[in-house]
C-alpha cells in the first residue's frame, strides 16, 4: 500500500455554461515528483486552484485528503498552513522589494512587540538562498533578477513556509535551457529532502527526465497515470494520451524551396535604451522567399532586441546597420513604416505586447491593418467583419464568434489571433518570436502548419525560439546569437542541439 | 452604433446555447441587462424622483431645465470619456471652461466685438490649451494626472488674471441664444411645438433603422443577436421614452438650441469612436499600449489629438456656460471636471482604460443631472446632495466591478 500524501477523489468543478472538471481522481505519493500533463483548457490549472483553496471548499465536488485528513480549505492561507504551496506561472513577487522581504512576505519573522526582526529575516533568507542555490544578497531587489533567479526566490519563499507539497505551474515556460536545468535539479534535491512536488508543464522531455509519475488530464477527466520508469513510457506515449490520438510527428513536413533574398540585415548594431552597452553588435542575416530561418540564442542574447529594432526601430537606440528588402535599402523608422514595407513581428509575449485582451477577435485581427481597411479614416466595417470571419476559418480559431473577447480564449487560440492580425497586413517577411510559448501540443502543430502554409506561398519567416527542438523541427537554416553577435549559421539538416548550444554560449556567458 | 457582443461565460469551445425559446429569451435578457444596466438605472431614477416629487420633476418646465442646466457637463463628458478610454484623465477642464468663457467675454463685452468672434476666440483658446496638455502628455511623457493638475491651477490662475478678479457681464442677446435659445413654432401646434415632435420622431425612426440594420449585419455574420421579440421591445421602449421626453420639451418652450448641438456632438463622436481608424486606435491604446504601439499605432500623435479634442470640447462647454450665466466669472466651472469624470465612470468607462462609450457617459451624466435636480426639487440640503452623489459614484463603479467579476468568474 503506497503512502499517499495527497488524494483527490472524483473532483468536479463547474462554471456557468462549462464543466471545467468532470471527474478527476489523482494522488501523489510522499516524496515523489508527479507531473500533470494536458492540453490547454484540459483543467490542470483549475484542479490546482481547487487543491490550493482558490476555489473554496463547497464550490467543487469530490473530496481531498492531505496526509490522510480530509481538507476543507476556504482560501490559500488554509492550504499553505497545511503545507501546500503553489508557484504560479506568472510569478507573484514584488519587484521593488528585496529578496528577503519577498521571501517572508505575509509570513514575516517577528521579534518583540510584533515588529519585524530584520536580523532574523536576513539570516534566514541567506540560508534559504543557499538551499536553492541562488548566489545573491538577500537585500538585492527582486526586480533586478532575471526570470530564472526569480523562480528560485519563489521556491525559497515556499521553503520558508515549511512546504510539504510544492506545486509548480509551468515553472520553466519562461526560462532558458540552463535555468530550466538548474530548476529541475533543485526539484530533485528537494525530493531528496522529502518534499513532494507536482509539476504542470508542456515541456514533455523535461517531464520525462524529472518526474516519477505522470497523470494525464483531458477534457476535465483523468485519462491515466503513467509510471515514468516503465519501459514503454516516453514523450510520444504521453502525447498520445494527451491528444487522444497519434500525432504523426511534432513538426509537419515541408520541402524547402528557397528563392530570392527578401530581407537582408547588415552589421546591425543597437544600444540599450538606458544603459551604455550594445545589445545587438554587428549582426547580419538574410532570409529568402520560401524559407524559414531560425535565430537561436539564450535569454539576454539579444534575439528579441534584434527583431524589434529591425521592426521599425521599436527597441533601443539605433547605432548603425542596413536593412534591405528585395535587394533595395530601406530604413523603416517607425512600426507603421515597417508594416508598410512588408515586415511583420509577432511578439513573444502575446498578452502584454500582442493583444488587446479587452477587445473582440475582430478588432484584434484588424488592429495592425486598420488603415488599409479604411477610406477617409472611416473603417469599412463590412470588409473588416468579412476578413475576420475568413481569418477565423482559415486559421481554425475556436471561439463562439468573431465578436468574442480575446481575453477569454485559450493560449493557442490567442496566438492564432495574433498571427491572423499580422497576416492581414500582407507581410513578405513574418518574424515570430517564440511562436508556441505556453500553448498545447495540438495547437503547436497547427501553428507550425500555418507557418508552412505561409512560406509555401513564397513568403519568408524568421523564427526566434528558446526551444532548440522547435527550431530544428521548423527551420531550414538557423543562426546562433550570443551576446548580440551572430556566432554561427547552419542549414537545419546539419545542425543539432549540441552544435547550436556551443555557439549560443560562445564568448561570454549570458547573464540571468 | 454597434451593440456590444454578449460576453457569455461560456468557454471557447462550449457549444452554442440551445435554442429553446424561453431559455434563450431569459439568457438574452440577462445579457442585455448587463450591457444596458446603466440605461435601466437612469429610467428607474427618473421614475423614483417623479414618485417622490409627485410628478414635479417631470413637469415640462423642469425637463427643459435639466437639459439647459447640464448640457455643458455632458459636452465635457464626451471629451472626458475619450480621454479615459485612452487611459488618461483630465483634471483641468473646469479651469479651461472658466478661461475660455473669460476670453469670450473679454472679446465680446470689453472689446465690443461681434458674438461669433468671441466664440471663435474661445475655441482657439481651447485648442491651444489642448495642444499644451497634449504636448506634455504625449511628447514629454508626463502622466496626464500631473499635467492636467498643473493645468487646473495654471488656467484658473490665468482666468483670475485676465478677468482682474471680477465678473464680466452682460453678453449681447445673440450670445445668450447658444445656451438659452429655442426653436419653436416652425410648424405650429396648439400648446405644443410640432417641429420638436417631428425632429424627435425622425430621430427615433433613424435609431430603429440603424439598430435593425446592425442586427441584420450581425446575423449575416452568424453572430448572436437577441430574439426579434426582445429587439422590438427594446426599440419600442426607447421610442416611447424618447417621445415622452420630446412631448415635455414641445409643451414647454420647444427645442433647445443647445440640445441640437449636443445631439450633433454625441452622434459625431459616437461615429468617430466606433467607425474611424482614429477612434479605434484610442481603444487600442487604452486596452494595451505596448500592443498598439507594436501594431503601428502612432501613440504619441493619437494622445496629442485626444487632448486637443478635450481642449476644444472644454471651450464649447465654456461658451455654453458663459452664455447661460450671461457673463464670465473668476470661479466659473469649479469642480466641473469631477462631474465629467463621474459621468464617464458611471457610464461604464474602465479606470484602467480601453473600455467606455460616449453614449454611456451621456447616460452617466444624465444620472448625475437627474439626481441633482431631483434633490434640489425636494429641497435637500447642498451638503447632503454632495454625500449622495459621492456614494452613487462609488456604488456605480463597485457594481460594475462586481458585475465583471461575476461574468468573468474563472
Amino acid at each position: 500500500m503506497p503512502d499517499y500524501i495527497l488524494e483527490m477523489r472524483s473532483i468536479t468543478k463547474s462554471f456557468p455554461g462549462v464543466k471545467a472538471l468532470a471527474d478527476v481522481t489523482f494522488s501523489a505519493q510522499r516524496g515523489e515528483v508527479h507531473a500533470i500533463c494536458g492540453e490547454n483548457g484540459a483543467g490542470k490549472s483549475t484542479l490546482m486552484k481547487v487543491l490550493s483553496g482558490v476555489y473554496p471548499h463547497g464550490s467543487y465536488g469530490g473530496e481531498i485528503l492531505f496526509e490522510g485528513e480530509p481538507c476543507e480549505f476556504s482560501g490559500i492561507r488554509d492550504s499553505e498552513r497545511a503545507g501546500i504551496v503553489i508557484i504560479h506561472q506568472e510569478l507573484a513577487l514584488v519587484p521593488h522589494l528585496s529578496i528577503a522581504e519577498n521571501i517572508f512576505l505575509g509570513n514575516e519573522r517577528r521579534g518583540r512587540g510584533g515588529l519585524i526582526d530584520w536580523h532574523k529575516t536576513q539570516a534566514e533568507a541567506a540560508e534559504l538562498l543557499k538551499a536553492v542555490g541562488l548566489n545573491e544578497e538577500p537585500t538585492t531587489q527582486v526586480g533586478q533578477l532575471g526570470v530564472g533567479k526569480q523562480q528560485l526566490v519563489e521556491i525559497a519563499k515556499a521553503l520558508a513556509k515549511d512546504v510539504k507539497l510544492l506545486i509548480l505551474d509551468e515553472p520553466t515556460a519562461a526560462l532558458n535551457d540552463n535555468d530550466s536545468a538548474h530548476l529541475l535539479d533543485l526539484v530533485r534535491q528537494l525530493q531528496a529532502r522529502g518534499i513532494t512536488s507536482i509539476i504542470i508543464s508542456h515541456k514533455l522531455n523535461e517531464i520525462e527526465a524529472t518526474a516519477n509519475r505522470t497523470t494525464v488530464i483531458r477534457d476535465g477527466q483523468t485519462v491515466e497515470t503513467l509510471d515514468m520508469e516503465a519501459p514503454d513510457v516516453n514523450v510520444d506515449r504521453i502525447v498520445r494520451s494527451m491528444v487522444g490520438r497519434d500525432l504523426e510527428s511534432f513538426y509537419p513536413e515541408r520541402t524547402p524551396t528557397p528563392g530570392k533574398v527578401v530581407l537582408e540585415v547588415r552589421d546591425w548594431t543597437v544600444r540599450h535604451p538606458q544603459q551604455d552597452r550594445l545589445v545587438v553588435d554587428g549582426a547580419s542575416f538574410e532570409v529568402r522567399a520560401g524559407e524559414v530561418v531560425g535565430i537561436a540564442g539564450l535569454m539576454g542574447a539579444g534575439r528579441t532586441e534584434l527583431a524589434m529594432s529591425v521592426f521599425g526601430r521599436s527597441y533601443g537606440r539605433f547605432i548603425s546597420g542596413q536593412t534591405l528588402m528585395h535587394g533595395k535599402p530601406v530604413a523603416p523608422r517607425t512600426v507603421a513604416e515597417a508594416i508598410g514595407r512588408g515586415l511583420a513581428y509577432v511578439t513573444e509575449d502575446r498578452k502584454q505586447l500582442g493583444l488587446n485582451l479587452l477587445d473582440t477577435i475582430t478588432r484584434n485581427i484588424s488592429g495592425a491593418a486598420l488603415p488599409n481597411l479604411a477610406k477617409w479614416g472611416f473603417v469599412d466595417a463590412n470588409l473588416e467583419a468579412k476578413l475576420a470571419r475568413h481569418s477565423m476559418d482559415s486559421m481554425r480559431i475556436k471561439a463562439p464568434s468573431v465578436q468574442s473577447v480575446v481575453g477569454k480564449l485559450s493560449g493557442g487560440n490567442q496566438q492564432k489571433v495574433v498571427l491572423s492580425k499580422w497576416l492581414l497586413t500582407g507581410p513578405d517577411v513574418l518574424i515570430i518570436d517564440e511562436p508556441t510559448r505556453g500553448i498545447d501540443v495540438g495547437a503547436k502543430f497547427e501553428i507550425y502548419t500555418l507557418i508552412n502554409e505561409f512560406v509555401e506561398s513564397g513568403k519568408a519567416v524568421v523564427v526566434i525560439s528558446s526551444d532548440l527542438l522547435e527550431l530544428l523541427g521548423t527551420c531550414d537554416r538557423i543562426y546562433a546569437l550570443s551576446g548580440g553577435r551572430i556566432t554561427g549559421e547552419f542549414p537545419a539538416s546539419e545542425a543539432n542541439e549540441e552544435k547550436l548550444m556551443t555557439l549560443m554560449t560562445k564568448e561570454k556567458e549570458a547573464i540571468g | 452604433m454597434t451593440v456590444t457582443a454578449p460576453r457569455g461565460p461560456m468557454g471557447a469551445i462550449a457549444p452554442p446555447p440551445e435554442k429553446n425559446g424561453l431559455g434563450e429569451l431569459r439568457l438574452a435578457m440577462t445579457h442585455n441587462l448587463r450591457t444596458s444596466g446603466i440605461y435601466v438605472a437612469l429610467v428607474a431614477l427618473v421614475a423614483l424622483f417623479a414618485l417622490i416629487t409627485g410628478g414635479a420633476s417631470l413637469s415640462a418646465g423642469n425637463v427643459t431645465n435639466i437639459v439647459l442646466q447640464y448640457s455643458y457637463i455632458l459636452v465635457l463628458a464626451i471629451g472626458m470619456v475619450i480621454v479615459i478610454i485612452a487611459g488618461h484623465i483630465d483634471l483641468s477642464v473646469g479651469s479651461v471652461v472658466a478661461l475660455t468663457g473669460a476670453i469670450s467675454a473679454i472679446t465680446v463685452i470689453k472689446y465690443d466685438m461681434p458674438w461669433w468672434v468671441g466664440v471663435l476666440a474661445a475655441l482657439a483658446t481651447g485648442l491651444l490649451i489642448g495642444a499644451w496638455h497634449g504636448f506634455w502628455v504625449a511628447y514629454v511623457g508626463i502622466p496626464a494626472f500631473i499635467v492636467t493638475l498643473a493645468g487646473m491651477l495654471l488656467f484658473r490662475g490665468l482666468t483670475l488674471f485676465v478677468l482682474d478678479n471680477v465678473s464680466l457681464s452682460p453678453f449681447p442677446d445673440e450670445y445668450g441664444v447658444i445656451a438659452s435659445g429655442f426653436i419653436n413654432g416652425w410648424l405650429g401646434g396648439y400648446g405644443y411645438d410640432v417641429f420638436t415632435l417631428v425632429v424627435f420622431a425622425l430621430g427615433v425612426v433613424g435609431f430603429a433603422v440603424s439598430q435593425y440594420r446592425s442586427r441584420k449585419a450581425r446575423m449575416g455574420y452568424h453572430q448572436p443577436v437577441p430574439p426579434l421579440s426582445l429587439f422590438a421591445l427594446k426599440i419600442l421602449a426607447v421610442g416611447v421614452l424618447v417621445m415622452a421626453f420630446a412631448w415635455k420639451l414641445a409643451s414647454a418652450r420647444g427645442l433647445p438650441v443647445v440640445l441640437i448641438m449636443l445631439a450633433v456632438l454625441i452622434m459625431a463622436y459616437t461615429v468617430m469612436m466606433q467607425h474611424t481608424v482614429f477612434g479605434r486606435q484610442i481603444y487600442a491604446i487604452g486596452g494595451n499600449l505596448a500592443a498598439a504601439s507594436l501594431s503601428g499605432v502612432k501613440v504619441r500623435a493619437v494622445n496629442f489629438w485626444i487632448f486637443v479634442n478635450m481642449g476644444l470640447l472644454s471651450a464649447v462647454a465654456g461658451i455654453v456656460f458663459s452664455s447661460r450665466t450671461n457673463g464670465a466669472q473668476p470661479g466659473a466651472g469649479n469642480m466641473f471636471e469631477l462631474d465629467a469624470i463621474a459621468a464617464a465612470f458611471i457610464g461604464g468607462a474602465a479606470v484602467t482604460g480601453g473600455v467606455g462609450k460616449v453614449v454611456g457617459a451621456m447616460a452617466g451624466g444624465l444620472i448625475m443631472a437627474v439626481m441633482s435636480n431631483g434633490m434640489q426639487l425636494m429641497g435637500i440640503d447642498q451638503s447632503l446632495q454632495s454625500v449622495v452623489k459621492g456614494l452613487v459614484l462609488l456604488l456605480a463603479v463597485a457594481f460594475d466591478i462586481w458585475n465583471k467579476r461575476r461574468a468573468g468568474a474563472h
